[in-house]
């Protein structure tokens, strides 16, 4: 078994949902001790491809071999006895498992049916040492994890079984650094035992770093292969979208108006333990910090999502504090939150486009007896997935079946449509394609040319650097540092969402 | 408003358009009750005449109310196990002071109703302000009601006779006054559902009630609202059914629950939430109907009954699945 000959050869793949074609006629192969990157905008056939051969969908036309024979699985149980993994973007955890049980739920240890627990927390002591989670007790539920943590759980569940060819869709999209540091480690040693391994991501840098080849799919097709080595992102880019992007060039300050928003001394249990921060109109402010160190919190809290236990906000430059209890106080002084799981706290997903933008402004649709005036509602959802370039079919589409960026959108136009002048999003982009990713950014800077306020979480640096005015950095529950435009370099930051935690441990 | 915020503006999708999907979403339930009517017809001679649809006529107004009032607990993905019980104790109520506190008619109608609203408000206020399901909550009211009811009477069924008989036997139409507020219930309430501020608010709690909390609507206050229609509509029917048997008893709407549940269910609304229709459920309620009453009338026994019933509510929610999960795969 030596790196470089074929692992999985696939040719003429093609898969259709009724008249929508998600790939088509797809050649591809992957080697031995390769990690091959797949890229390309939402839609455009990775998940489909890395489904088929996950044996999850079945392809319609197509055949693909796995180390010379032919390879047909039936579902994904046929596929992982074959030797083929799948770590879904889309976790699948059972939140009252306990870690231990959650890595190794379709092979528990037992005698007679009896779970022998010390055994299966050995094993999965072993198996998080290997991935770099140390302090993690086996014997904690899983829904009491971070996003990050459950994901790393799952590639741990991936990693613990037998594997010739492992596919990864989105790995990091939740991680900290520390967490990817330690997933590349793995992938490293998996590539020297010879397995192959399929990595989708939006991170263009990250791919870069990892991947030996890169294929670039669009609208279902394969666009090209080429080897990692000496490609710019610009190239790989302009090969996913067809055109060039030249966003990350310097942006003209903009005049900062009043302040829209002062936040002091803002506390909430064990995570939020002193914030205060200023935004002004026209002014996009950034946060950035570690997983866990406390941004979402403060922003539920100062939302009234959670009750914060202290601190005051000042709406508008107001002296006197404003009372948000609950988020109807917050919406009604003109405040927004966009949560970072759209899904499950941000949309109605069975529901339409339509009902899911006025839901906030109901009340302004409403005639006599709170009737609601249906034919104002469409035409003012129609106004916005045109203002917004919303892509669905119209405004009755359940937002259901949109692409993430598209739902995002819906998201945003419910909050324009509010008129709130403080929009604070968290983590806008997550999971959302590089085409629509850039649309958001335009759109929030276009709400801030407008005079609205706006903060915004990424735990994507690149993101907010190219995105802010300022930068604030959390650490572990305090406000580490501000940074302007220009003041900021990756690595301050950095070592400001670090510093919390190195005066935590040294205390 | 934001009018020139945005881009010239395409029309509003053209409203015969809704008024098709609308058809065709009543379209399987007409056509199973039209088949049931079909079948029943032709396997006996007794069935289809007019005494059998007025005595349909008259059976269902409480059925309906209940079930109307249980789609909207479902809807909001909240149930209310309680509703037959409360049926029971207002009855029992409005029977005593009939009968033994010797009320005027319409303050003791008057006390049927508070006590439901009275049971709603219980329901609902111990449900939002502790936090506990409306399962649990309705469980205990389940008992609580049915306690009440036979302590009022002292477990005796009261005998009202004509006094109470006019509300059940006025007429307008050929049709009696219970059966003409039943369906004047189901209109307003269908049309509420799909038409105001308050069933939009409704169908998104349902749907995702932390999106609409997040939202900045406080879904307290829409909760309560309905537990408090459930628990007047359930009075109004206990009135009805009062009327009706000129009797209050207190093991009156044993079981109920189960009916309006199923009802709702064949109708198609989803024990999930977010998903229904009232005037589904009438067609639920017409469909179980018509089915006691057929097999009734070809001389089915009673436990044959319950057993088709079974069937018939557990392939009524496959229907609507598969129905559901075809439309989807069409649409996307």
């Amino acid at each position: 078994m030596t790196s470089g000959e074929p692992l999985l050869t696939v040719s003429g793949l093609g898969k259709s949902y009724g008249p929508v074609t998600a790939l088509a006629r797809v050649d591809f192969d992957l080697r031995r001790g390769e990690v091959h990157a797949l890229v390309g905008e939402n839609g455009a056939g990775k998940s489909t491809l890395s489904r088929i051969i996950a044996g999850i969908t079945p392809a319609d036309t197509g055949q693909m071999s796995l180390a010379g024979r032919r390879f047909a699985p039936r579902d994904r149980r046929d596929a992982q006895s074959c030797g083929v993994r799948m770590v879904m973007q889309e976790l699948n955890l059972v939140g009252s498992l306990t870690v231990a049980e959650g890595l190794f739920f379709d092979c528990l240890p037992h005698r007679w049916g009896w779970i022998n627990y010390p055994q299966l927390h050995r094993q999965a002591r072993s198996l998080l040492d290997r991935v770099g989670l140390q302090g993690l007790d086996p014997g904690r539920a899983l829904g009491t994890l971070g996003v990050g943590q459950q994901m790393m759980i799952e590639i741990a569940a991936g990693l613990s079984r037998r594997c010739d060819l492992l596919i990864l869709d989105e790995p990091t999209a939740a991680l900290t650094d520390a967490e990817t540091g330690h997933l590349f480690a793995q992938i490293a040693a998996m590539k020297a035992a010879g397995t192959g391994i399929l990595y989708i991501s939006h991170r263009l840098e990250e791919i870069r770093r990892i991947a030996d080849r890169i294929s670039v799919l669009r609208d279902g097709r394969k666009v090209t292969c080429l080897p990692s080595a000496g490609v710019s992102l610009d190239e790989i880019v302009r090969l996913m979208v067809g055109r060039t992007l030249d966003k990350a060039a310097e942006r003209t300050p903009r005049p900062p108006g009043p302040v829209a928003l002062e936040v002091r001394g803002l506390r909430r249990g064990p995570v939020v333990k002193d914030v205060s921060f200023d935004v002004r109109r026209g002014e996009i402010l950034g946060f950035a910090g570690l997983m866990g160190s406390g941004r979402t919190e403060t922003m539920r809290a100062l939302f009234g999502a959670d009750l914060p236990d202290a601190g005051t906000v000042r709406l508008q430059g107001s002296s006197d504090p404003a009372v948000i209890r609950s988020p109807q106080d917050a919406v009604r002084q003109g405040l927004a939150l966009l949560t970072e799981n759209r899904k499950e706290q941000g949309l109605l997903l069975p529901l339409t486009v339509r009902a899911n933008i006025t839901l906030p402004s109901l009340t302004r649709f409403s005639g006599s007896a709170g009737w609601v005036r249906r034919a104002a509602e469409s035409v003012e959802a129609a106004r916005w997935i045109a203002a917004l370039a919303i892509r669905c079919r119209g405004a009755e589409q359940p937002v259901a079946e949109l692409s993430g960026g598209n739902q995002q959108k819906v998201v945003l136009a419910k909050w324009l449509l509010r008129d709130c002048d403080v929009l604070i999003f968290d983590e806008p982009t997550r999971g959302i394609d590089v085409g629509a990713k850039f649309e958001i950014w335009q759109l929030l800077e276009d709400l801030a040319a407008k005079g609205k306020a706006i903060v915004v979480i990424s735990s994507d640096l690149p993101e907010l650097m190219a995105l802010c005015d300022r930068i604030a950095v959390l650490s572990a529950g305090r406000l580490a540092a501000t940074f302007l435009r220009g003041e900021w370099t990756q690595h301050a930051i950095l070592a400001a969402a670090l510093s919390g935690y190195l005066t935590e441990t040294s205390q | 408003m934001r009018a020139a915020n945005g881009p010239p503006v395409p029309l509003p999708p053209r409203t015969c358009r809704r008024w098709a999907s609308v058809a065709t979403d009543y379209l399987g339930l007409a056509a199973a009750l039209a088949g049931l009517i079909l079948v029943f017809s032709l396997s006996t001679q007794h069935f289809f005449s007019r005494t059998t649809f007025l005595t349909i006529a008259n059976q269902i107004p409480a059925a309906v109310l209940v079930a109307t009032a249980m789609t909207y607990m479902l809807l909001m993905a909240e149930i209310d196990l309680s509703v037959g019980s409360v049926l029971g104790l207002c009855s029992c109520v409005l029977g005593v002071a009939l009968t033994r506190w010797h009320w005027p008619l319409p303050l003791a109608v008057v006390a049927g109703l508070a006590t439901g609203l009275a049971c709603g408000a219980f329901n609902g206020g111990v449900s939002l302000h502790w936090r506990l399901p409306s399962f649990i909550v309705t469980l205990g009211m389940l008992e609580i009601a049915r306690g009440g009811a036979h302590a009022v009477t002292r477990s005796q069924t009261q005998y009202i006779g004509a006094p109470i008989a006019g509300i059940a036997e006025t007429h307008a139409l050929g049709l009696s006054l219970p059966f003409l507020m039943a369906i004047a219930v189901v209109v307003i309430a269908q049309g509420v559902l799909t038409r105001t501020v308050f069933g939009r608010y409704l169908v998104a709690i349902g749907t995702n009630e932390e999106a609409v909390r997040l939202s900045g609507i406080d879904p307290r206050p829409i909760k309560l609202t309905v537990f408090l229609i459930t628990g007047l509509l359930v009075a109004c029917a206990a009135v009805i059914d009062t009327s009706r048997f000129q009797s209050a008893n207190p093991n009156a709407g044993s079981g109920l629950e189960l009916q309006a549940i199923a009802a709702a269910v064949i109708g198609g609304t989803s024990l999930l939430g977010g998903r229904g229709s009232v005037v589904g459920t009438l067609f639920g309620v017409l469909i179980i109907a018509v089915l006691n009453s057929g097999l009734a009338s070809v001389g089915a026994r009673d436990e044959t009954k319950r057993l088709v019933t079974g069937a018939v509510i557990v392939a009524a929610v496959i229907l609507d699945q598969v129905r559901h999960r075809l439309g989807k795969a069409g649409a996307s």
